[in-house]
This record gives C-alpha cells, sequence and structure tokens, in this order.
C-alpha cells in the first residue's frame, strides 16, 4: 500500500513537472502541440478579394502565423519584398501560411497583380 | 461578321465612330473607305492612280487575346466555348490570315492542362502560323519555363522576338516577368537592349508592329494598365514612319494615336472587365448572358503596302 501510495505521489509530482516544463515551453514560444490550454499559437486571417489584401497593415506578436485565404474569382500571390516567403499562384479559395518568428516589418504584395501591396509589421 | 457599331443614328448599319476613328489615325487628305467589311485607309492622291486589285489588302492577320483557358467562374463558365466562336469567326473571313497573334494570358493558371487544351483549340485555326506572347497568367509559378518550353522556341531571354512578314517588322516583346512590388507592366534592361539592336539596321520606312501583353501606354496605372519602362522602348522606334503596337491585358478595346504610333489593345475571348475606374477593381465583369458575346471578340489587321498604317478592325463573337 505505501508503495503504490508513494508511486501515485512520484507519479502526480512527475505529471506536476510536466505540466510546468509544458508551460514553460508554451512561454518560450514552442509548438502547441503539448501545451494544454496555455498561449496557444496565434494565427490572424488576412483575406484576399477585389484585388485588395484585406486587412491591408496588420501588427501581430513574433510567433503569430498569418493565414491568407483568396476569396477573389482571380488567382493571386502573396510574395514578401525580401524574399522572406513566397506563396504559389492561390485560385479562389487556396490558402497560404507563414509563420513570422522574427519582429520586423514585411512588405508583400501580389507577383501576378504588383499593384496590390500590403504589409505585416510583427512586435 | 459581326463589328462594333458603337453610333448607328441613322441605322443603317455604318460604323460612323469607327469611321471618324480611322479618320483620326489615318491622318488628314485620307479618304478612308469600308471594303467588304474592312476599314482601309488611303492618301487621296494615290486613290485616283490605283487600280482595284491594289485596294487589297497586301498582309492580313488576326490578333486573339485574353483567352485564360482554365478560367470556370461566373463571368464565363466556358471559356473553351467562346474561343472556339472567336476561331470561327476567323476562319470565316474572306481571306484567311497569313497568321495569328495571340497577346497573351494563353492559360488561366499556367497548368499544363490548360496549355494542352488551348493548342487542341487552336489547331483548327485556317492559318499558317499562330505567334505568342505570354502574359502574367502563364507565368505563374516557374517564371515562365513552361510557357517558353511550349510556345518560346527561337526566342530570346523570357521569350521576346521579332520576324519580317511581306516587309513589317514585328517585335514580340515580354513585359509580365519580375515584377516590381507598387510597379506596372516591366520590359526589364537586357529586353530593351536586344530590342535596340533588333531595329538598329531597319530602313525608317520599315513599318513595325509591337506586340505585347500588358500595353505599352498608360491606360490606368492605378489597376497596374501600363508598363514602367515603354518610354524607352518607344525611344529606339522614334523614327520610323509607321508603328502599331498591339496589346491585349485590359479585355476591352482602346486605342491611341501618337504621332507615328497607334496603340491598340484587343478585346478577351474569356471575359470582359470594367473600363478603367468604373469599379473597385479590375476583375473579371459579370453580365448578363445576352450581352457576354458582345464584349468579347478578336482583331483583324490589314496592311496595304504604301500607306503609312494599318487598318485594324475589331469584331465581337456576337451576329
Amino acid at each position: 500500500m505505501k508503495t503504490a501510495i508513494s508511486k501515485l505521489i512520484v507519479a502526480t509530482a512527475m505529471l506536476g513537472a510536466l505540466g510546468w516544463i509544458s508551460a514553460s515551453n508554451a512561454r518560450f514560444g514552442a509548438s502547441a502541440a503539448s501545451a494544454q490550454g496555455a498561449a496557444k499559437s496565434q494565427e490572424v486571417v488576412v483575406k484576399i478579394d477585389n484585388f485588395s489584401y484585406m486587412p491591408h497593415d496588420i501588427t501581430v506578436t513574433a510567433g503569430t502565423t498569418v493565414i491568407w485565404v483568396n476569396n477573389d474569382d482571380i488567382p493571386h500571390t502573396v510574395v514578401s519584398t525580401t524574399d522572406a516567403f513566397k506563396s504559389r499562384a492561390l485560385d479562389t479559395d487556396d490558402k497560404f501560411s507563414f509563420k513570422f518568428d522574427k519582429p520586423g516589418t514585411y512588405e508583400y504584395f501580389c507577383s501576378i497583380h504588383p499593384k496590390m501591396t500590403a504589409k505585416v509589421i510583427v512586435q | 461578321m459581326g463589328k462594333i457599331i458603337t453610333e448607328n443614328l441613322n441605322n443603317d448599319g455604318v460604323d460612323r465612330r469607327g469611321f471618324l476613328k480611322c479618320m483620326a489615325w489615318a491622318g488628314t487628305g485620307t479618304l478612308c473607305l469600308i471594303q467588304g467589311g474592312v476599314l482601309k485607309s488611303f492618301a487621296l492622291s494615290e486613290v485616283a492612280n490605283m487600280d482595284q486589285s491594289k485596294l487589297k489588302g497586301d498582309l492580313s492577320f488576326v490578333q486573339i487575346s485574353d483567352s485564360h483557358i482554365g478560367f470556370d467562374k461566373a463571368a464565363n463558365p466556358d471559356v473553351t466555348a467562346t474561343l472556339r466562336e472567336a476561331i470561327a469567326k476567323i476562319n470565316g473571313l474572306g481571306q484567311p490570315p497569313a497568321f495569328v497573334l495571340h497577346t497573351g494570358d494563353l492559360s488561366h493558371l499556367s497548368k499544363a492542362s490548360e496549355f494542352d487544351t488551348l493548342d487542341q483549340t487552336l489547331k483548327s485555326i485556317h492559318t499558317e502560323k499562330i505567334f505568342y506572347v505570354p502574359g502574367e497568367h502563364d507565368v505563374l509559378n516557374d517564371n515562365g519555363e513552361q510557357y517558353r518550353e511550349r510556345y518560346g522556341k527561337g526566342s530570346f531571354g523570357d521569350g521576346w522576338y521579332s520576324f519580317d512578314q511581306k516587309g513589317v517588322h514585328f517585335i514580340g516583346l515580354v513585359n509580365v516577368m519580375n515584377l516590381k512590388a507598387g510597379g506596372l507592366g516591366s520590359l526589364g534592361k537586357e529586353q530593351l537592349e536586344w530590342l535596340e539592336h533588333d531595329v538598329k539596321s531597319l530602313k525608317s520606312s520599315t513599318p513595325i508592329v509591337v506586340f505585347a501583353h500588358i500595353p505599352l501606354w498608360s491606360v490606368y496605372p492605378e489597376w497596374g494598365w501600363g508598363t514602367d519602362d515603354s518610354a524607352q522602348a518607344l525611344s529606339y522606334l522614334k523614327r520610323f514612319g509607321t508603328v502599331s503596337v498591339l496589346n491585349g491585358h485590359i479585355h476591352q478595346v482602346m486605342q491611341k494615336v501618337e504621332g507615328n504610333v497607334t496603340f491598340h489593345t484587343a478585346m478577351s475571348t474569356a471575359f470582359p472587365q470594367p473600363q478603367p475606374g468604373t469599379a473597385p477593381s479590375p476583375g473579371p465583369m459579370k453580365v448578363p448572358a445576352d450581352n457576354l458575346r458582345g464584349l468579347l471578340g478578336l482583331t483583324n489587321v490589314n496592311f496595304v503596302r504604301g500607306k503609312h498604317t494599318l487598318a485594324v478592325v475589331d469584331s465581337t463573337l456576337q451576329g
């Protein structure tokens, strides 16, 4: 009985430790898979429609994944002006996502219709 | 073959606006004739001395554009069908065209299947040869590699080239590559250098026809309808007596005359786009099904030796 209880105590302690480690990992921005209810990965959606990105300029925290969705009836692309990211041609309903780990200002445009420009500010 | 009749005040079928356009780009002291449905211009001084056979075209060719094979949205769910209708119009011409120019956006998404369907469909045109320049929809994902493999034989760089037909010098330019953020169409340094060299030794009396996808003049920059470095290209052609620039991209007919240069854009065979500034964006324009074919079409070009310009006639798929 004593052994069982002590095993239980050890197990609980270990679980507790794991929980603490997971929470710490989440604080340091690791993948969301193991974090239980702690900081989940941020996701922000940018819609593409009528030859424009909406919202046009967004500000996000480092570690955020931005997902672009093409709702227009013509294909568009998402291309960083500094080669940080580059999507294939997105047809209607196609998506492209990129995780912004480093702070900075990321200007991007549509390489098919270069008048379409926007930016992501990562803090 | 249906013609655009934009002002038909007396309901007698005479295309007065087209007639006036002809007068405008042909200059003063010029007779504009409609013969066999084709507008032609003649210097008055020459008409009296010409016999009938000379009034026939020396060279006739057709421009089609923006077939967008693969597009299937509301503006036109079957772009292959409307392309076939355009081909039927071409094959119905009294005189088969010497060749056909396709000024780009052959495909909608640069897919192999789209290029395949286009090639299959174009086989039924009754003409000797088809020349192409790419649109921005033809160079997606691979920097135009597939386009050049299929249509770029004998071309340079991104796919530019020139050829001669019956004394007319044709130049195919590519202005849809390496587009910069916030910019318009772009020819680039290498192509401009090639162009300067290509026309260097031609006599100034050589008629020049330049064809490229995005307009080489500033139609509407807000919508990307222009080319950043076209002025330099046109400077190499300044000395020539007749320069005709044929473009696509905007899916509607627009024409401008600047000295010896006539600029002309063609309709699409796939879907229309709005006139500049009349819509929030230049995307496919949905119209009632009955009106669609009146906004799609092709361009017939006639060159008569000795004239200082080409006779350019647009016709829709209607009628």
